[in-house]
């Protein structure tokens, strides 16, 4: 159709575009997240949005939402100007937005968080029953297999994304903005998704994503735009490039590809777990009987489709949820008993799968963060009182070593990028030297070359006996971090395989069942 | 953008300084449309003040301002809403009181007896705050609606236990009952005030140390840490290793051992006795005072002191004509006020600061990045 693409808009006819951004700048305290952006998506297209982290692409996307208001510039729906204010006025114009953190309420149903602020009004009162038909509808049309009735407390992260996608669709949206859909979801639930967005397409939505996959951004998009440092700095279509130049663009540098050199496996057991069994609070076994052992220098990956048990194994690890039986010991110790604190000061780590739940305090500045979790520990503790001079000590080395992209240290943690938090978390959870490391999704939201980092540093502390359980919806990611690799599915470990001889492929049918159960 | 540059304070303090020349602003208004004008009563007021006993009065009234609004300040940093330190300071200095004024207590040296005073009074307040927190981690009961019913219930049990055949007697020469009068080794010396009749409360050292105790525990403690990120994301703070049900019984019996402080300075002070006269309604003055001050050690300091001086000086109004209530639709309007200001304060000063990072920046952002 439009053989330009989404080029520089200056020079194009304006109704050719369903939105068009022009000389979008936003300011925040230290840093300019968008300094004259332009960005034009013509309509009925799946228009991409990369860049580093920090690069200021979920800022944009806040500002086409109305959450945030521009310091200049004009938005452009159909060719015409809009003033956006709140979200509300987004939503009226047609703009619905699938945020980069899920903005549920977790104690409420799906029902209730799709119609909440609202509501389905019958009379006096509520028509839930209305309301409950339409999202079957919604979610029968588009595959997203949402269940109204279902408790968001009990959802995993890639069931909440499809309640808030179906939220979305659900206020009538006809340009939807995907802030990094595909992060939290494993390789056959991003087909699915994109299934879900070329029908959308079909059906003349517009698509607007941000992701940090290339390979995912090359094979779904029609435009894409490049981000850097707050500005745009190229737009290319996706078959002018190759991931390869799409990263070089991004950050000026190569693709990382996870590898591990040597094995490092030493023969003493870290982290050993025997007939860990867990129920869910409706009685529903969400783990069952699982075994295993880490060792030192081990990194053991586990695969699997979310709300396969990841979560619960994560937690029963951790001590945030109690198991029902079993036994989990940590260097020969049985740990079972312990609370999370004495855990984490006996040297495990957590990276969580949700950073804003149970990652980060967003009200709190870095150094403060720097402390979460290691409230027992030098340097930022000493005994009853903080050390402050401590903790912001090396709070500004983690900054330094995991290139955490901030003005300073005293900045609120709600003030970085989703990828610079995560460095941070990163960074703050391997510090201390751990002698387990449980990381959900290390590297989700984080830009290639960071992620190059995370992994080297992961490689780093392996090399000097850490054990690593690595959940990771990313599967590439897996098979070359693991030294050993098993498939999760329905709260039972059902697969081991060889990382060096598994292909992405043979994992993905695993991860389904489709493989049928091994071992 | 360091915290403590001038400019920064010069904001911090814009905020509550605006409220208070707004509120002014529609008292004069009020005192006007209502026929009184507004200069002289304002100069009554200030007039007053400067008469000693006025001011040392105002000093004695924020002293127990301030420990009301610590006490709730400290449930309010985990959003606990203790609103039931009224009944928690009442029962306790009604306990305390009591334990004071038996005669055995005599024969104790003076130090031991107002420290063991003191501790029956924190101790007293821990307890019945310590219920709520006790069923709001056992059985999920709100400490809002906990609270309130425990105020009700110490009001009848401080009635009950307030009877000659009980805790109290009469007291000499007027139909008031109250606990025995605690005896001259009991009680705690005030501050002369030069010119005034009577003392400013010797407990006000004690007042300035709960301050000091606060600032200390949030800032500088790990405990206080806790406290804090308990009350940001409970989420994240059991990912880190607290243990929420016990930070939230900890930090009920905290701020009721604190709200069990308030009644001790006019105890020991001034009244020597629990008596059906003995002052109420300081748990909720502490609330807004915890509002006015922003849960900050130094800014409830500030807040307890203009509402301690309001509250006396506008006792020379009834005198010159004035419906003294004036003063509580001032107090109102000031708590109102001030919470609009700091919002509108705290958006003023980001658009300054981007102002700023824009012209330094210009569009380049590479310093940023270092
Ligand atoms: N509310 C805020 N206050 C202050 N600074 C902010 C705020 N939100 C974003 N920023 C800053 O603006 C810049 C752009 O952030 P943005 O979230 O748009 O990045 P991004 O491109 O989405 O990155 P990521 O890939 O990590 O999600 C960052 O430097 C960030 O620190
Ligand atoms: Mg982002």
């Amino acid at each position: 159709m439009f053989a330009q693409g989404a080029c520089d808009i200056s020079t194009e006819s304006q109704s050719a575009f369903a939105v068009e951004l022009r000389g979008i700048t936003k300011r925040f305290p230290g840093v300019v997240a968008n300094s004259d952006v332009n960005v034009g998506v013509r309509g009925g297209t799946v228009h991409a949005l990369v860049g580093e982290n920090g690069a200021g692409k979920s800022t944009l996307m806040k500002i086409l939402y109305g959450m945030q208001r521009p310091d200049e510039g004009t938005i452009l729906i159909n060719g015409e100007p809009v003033e956006l204010h709140s979200p509300a006025d987004a939503i009226d114009a047609g703009i619905g937005m699938v945020h980069q953190h899920f903005m549920l309420a977790d104690n409420l149903t799906v029902l209730e968080n799709v119609v909440l602020g609202n509501e389905p009004r019958a009379g006096l009162g509520l028509d839930f029953s209305a309301a409950r038909s339409k999202i079957r509808d919604i979610s029968a049309r588009y595959g997203l297999g949402v269940d109204p009735d279902r408790l968001v407390d009990e959802l995993g992260v890639g069931e909440r994304q499809r309640v808030e996608i179906l939220k979305v669709l659900y206020r009538g949206a006809r340009i939807l903005i995907l802030d990094e859909p595909t992060a939290v979801l494993v390789p056959q639930e991003v087909d699915e998704l994109f299934g879900n967005l070329r029908e959308l397409k079909a059906e003349g939505l517009t698509l607007l994503f941000i992701s940090h996959k290339l390979d995912e951004v090359l094979s779904v998009a029609d435009d894409i735009t490049v981000m850097r440092r707050g500005t745009t700095v190229r737009s290319v279509a996706p078959g002018e490039v190759t991931a390869r130049q799409l990263a070089e663009l991004m950050v000026g540098s190569a693709l990382p590809v996870p590898e591990l050199r040597d094995s490092t496996v030493t023969d003493t057991p870290v982290l050993e777990v025997a007939g860990l069994t867990v129920q869910a609070p409706d009685g529903r076994t969400v783990l069952a009987e699982m075994s295993f052992t880490i060792h030192a220098g081990e990194v053991l990956g586990v695969a699997g489709v979310e709300g396969n048990g990841q979560a619960e194994l994560v937690e029963a690890l951790m001590g945030i949820r109690t198991p029902a039986s079993g036994r989990i010991s940590l260097l020969g110790k049985d740990i079972t008993k312990l609370s999370t604190r004495r855990r984490r000061s006996a040297g495990v780590g957590y990276i969580p799968e949700d950073r804003h739940r149970q990652g980060v305090l967003l009200e709190s500045t870095l150094w403060e963060n720097r402390i979460l979790g290691h409230q027992t520990s030098r340097p930022s503790v000493r005994g009853p009182l903080l050390d402050r001079a401590g903790a912001r000590a090396d709070t500004e080395r983690i900054v330094e070593e995991y290139d955490v992209r901030t003005p300073g240290i005293d900045v609120v943690a709600g003030a970085l990028s989703g990828g610079n938090q995560q460095k941070l978390i990163v960074g703050r959870e391997m510090s201390g030297r751990p002698v387990l490391l449980i990381a959900s999704h290390p590297t989700r939201g984080v830009d290639v070359g960071a992620q190059a980092a995370i992994w080297e540093q992961i490689r780093k502390a392996r090399a000097e006996h850490l054990a690593v359980l690595l959940i990771s919806a990313d599967l590439d990611e897996l098979i070359g971090m693991s030294d050993s690799l098993s498939v999760i599915l329905r709260g039972r470990l059902v697969a081991e395989y060889d990382p060096g001889a598994v292909t992405p492929e043979q994992l993905g049918s695993a991860m389904t069942g489709a493989a049928g159960e091994v071992s | 953008m360091g915290r403590l540059s001038p400019r920064a304070i010069y904001l911090g303090l814009a905020a509550p300084a605006g409220a208070l020349v707004f509120a002014l602003l529609v008292c004069a208004l009020i005192l006007s449309v209502t026929g009184h004008p507004p200069l002289e009563v304002a100069e009554a007021m200030v007039g007053s003040l400067e008469r000693p006993r006025t001011a040392a009065n105002s000093l004695n009234s924020a002293t127990t301002y301030y420990l009301s609004a610590v006490a709730v300040a400290i449930g309010f940093k985990m959003r606990l809403f203790n609103i039931g330190v009224d009944g928690q300071y009442r029962l306790a200095a009604m306990l305390a009181a009591a334990l004071a004024g038996t005669s055995f207590m005599d024969a104790l040296p003076s130090f031991l007896r107002i420290a063991m005073t003191i501790a029956a009074a924190m101790l007293v307040g821990a307890v019945w705050a310590g219920i709520a927190g006790f069923l709001k981690v056992t059985r999920g009961v709100s400490e809002v609606i906990s609270t309130i019913m425990l105020n009700a219930v110490a009001t009848a049990l401080v009635a009950f236990l307030l009877n000659p055949d009980r805790l109290a007697v009469t007291v000499a020469g007027s139909n008031n009952i109250g606990t025995p009068t605690i005896s001259e080794g009991g009680r705690v010396p005030g501050f002369g005030y030069p010119g005034s009749s009577s003392d400013v409360f010797g407990l006000i050292v004690l007042a300035a140390l709960v301050g000091v105790v606060y600032w200390f525990m949030l800032n500088r403690t790990r405990f206080g840490f806790d406290l804090k990120a308990t009350g940001q994301s409970e989420s994240a703070a059991v990912a880190s290793g607290v243990n929420v049900k016990k930070m939230v019984l900890a930090s009920m019996l905290l701020s009721g051992a604190a709200a069990g402080l308030v009644g001790m300075p006019q105890l020991l002070g001034a009244s020597y006795s629990y008596a059906l006269d003995f002052p109420a309604g300081i748990g909720f003055t502490g609330i807004a005072i915890a509002l006015l001050g922003r849960n900050h050690p130094v800014g409830m300091a500030f807040a307890a002191l203009l509402w301690g001086t309001l509250d006396q000086t506008s006792n020379v109004l009834d005198l010159s004509g004035v419906p003294k209530e004036i003063v509580i639709i001032m107090q109102g309007v000031i708590v109102l006020s001030v919470v609009i200001a700091y919002e509108l304060m705290r958006r003023y000063r980001l658009r300054l600061e981007q102002r700023d990072v824009g012209r330094a920046l210009g569009t380049a952002r590479e310093e940023v990045h270092q």
